[in-house]
């Protein structure tokens, strides 16, 4: 049975996300959270995502990478996707499978533009725009999968637990 | 003393030390921005941001950060940051930003 939380009146979903992932079995242990998009809700998420990914056994660098790239996603969210509303759903899940850790990232806003998705010039020194950049830098891999039914994004990141 | 995520302003001579603490987030990052830009307001010669008791940081924060450095850089004010955990030096290194911004390890070394 997983850990189940919920923030607000989010969605809960787990079928969808396995399907997304292709998994064959859902491992037992399995983190999911369904919050608002409130900025003041961040410091809870990544507190309990970084319970979460210590516990599957992940060390101190790399789990301050995946809480940092969930921060970001949500924050990506939150601005692009909600553009600030602070009421609306996300759904996150992270899930340990076969020595990889996944991150899935759930929302309903506006679609994002997958072909716009891309980390920027970091020589362009502005504030803004390193979102993509950072969860590229802190997972093995990030990948925005095509709307759903439902609308929104669904973000997958994925990095090998060590 | 000031609401967080500044909880600090001492001046050495023109130069203005702020003391940041806390999580700088997307929640934080906004006020943080604008508790700076008040500071600069105050037209010091030069700033130190001392992030030895901010916990942590994300690119919200870091955005703050650069929006401060390019308006102390128009106005002709050196921005220093100081004492950064190991944690939160390293979204600097991550976005590259550690070559762009002055940071030392302690604020002794940012004041010397």
């Amino acid at each position: 049975m997983g850990k189940k939380n919920r923030f607000c009146g989010g969605v809960y979903v787990s079928d969808k996300y396995n399907a997304a992932l292709k998994m064959k079995e859902p491992s037992e242990q399995v983190l999911q959270l369904s919050i608002c998009s409130d900025p003041k809700g961040l410091h809870d998420v990544r507190e309990q995502v970084e319970r979460f990914v210590l516990d599957v056994g992940m060390g101190d660098e790399d789990c301050s990478n995946v809480v940092l790239a969930v921060d970001e996603a949500l924050t990506n969210v939150i601005r692009h996707a909600y553009d600030g509303k602070p009421d609306q759903p996300i759904d996150i899940t992270v899930v340990p499978m076969d020595g990889e850790l996944s991150v899935i990232v759930r929302d309903y806003g506006k679609v994002a533009d997958r072909s716009k998705i891309h980390s920027r010039d970091l020589d362009d020194v502005r504030p803004g725009g390193l979102g993509v950049h950072i969860m590229q830098q802190c997972m093995d891999s990030v990948e925005y999968l095509p709307a759903p039914e439902g609308g929104g994004t669904i973000l997958v990141m994925t990095k090998n637990i060590q | 003393m000031s609401k967080a995520p500044v909880t600090d302003i001492r001046w050495n001579d023109k130069t203005a030390i702020v003391d940041a603490a806390g999580e700088i987030d997307l929640h934080q990052s906004a006020v943080l921005q604008q508790q700076l830009l008040d500071v600069l307001d105050q037209k010091p010669d030069r700033m130190i941001i001392n992030l030895a008791n901010v916990s942590y940081m994300d690119s919200s924060g870091v955005a703050s950060l650069v929006k401060l450095l390019s308006r102390t850089r128009k106005n002709g004010i050196s921005l220093a940051l100081a004492a950064p955990t190991k944690k939160v030096r390293a979204i600097f290194e991550i976005t590259r930003l550690d070559s762009v911004f002055e940071i030392f390890d302690t604020e002794q070394e940012a004041l010397a």
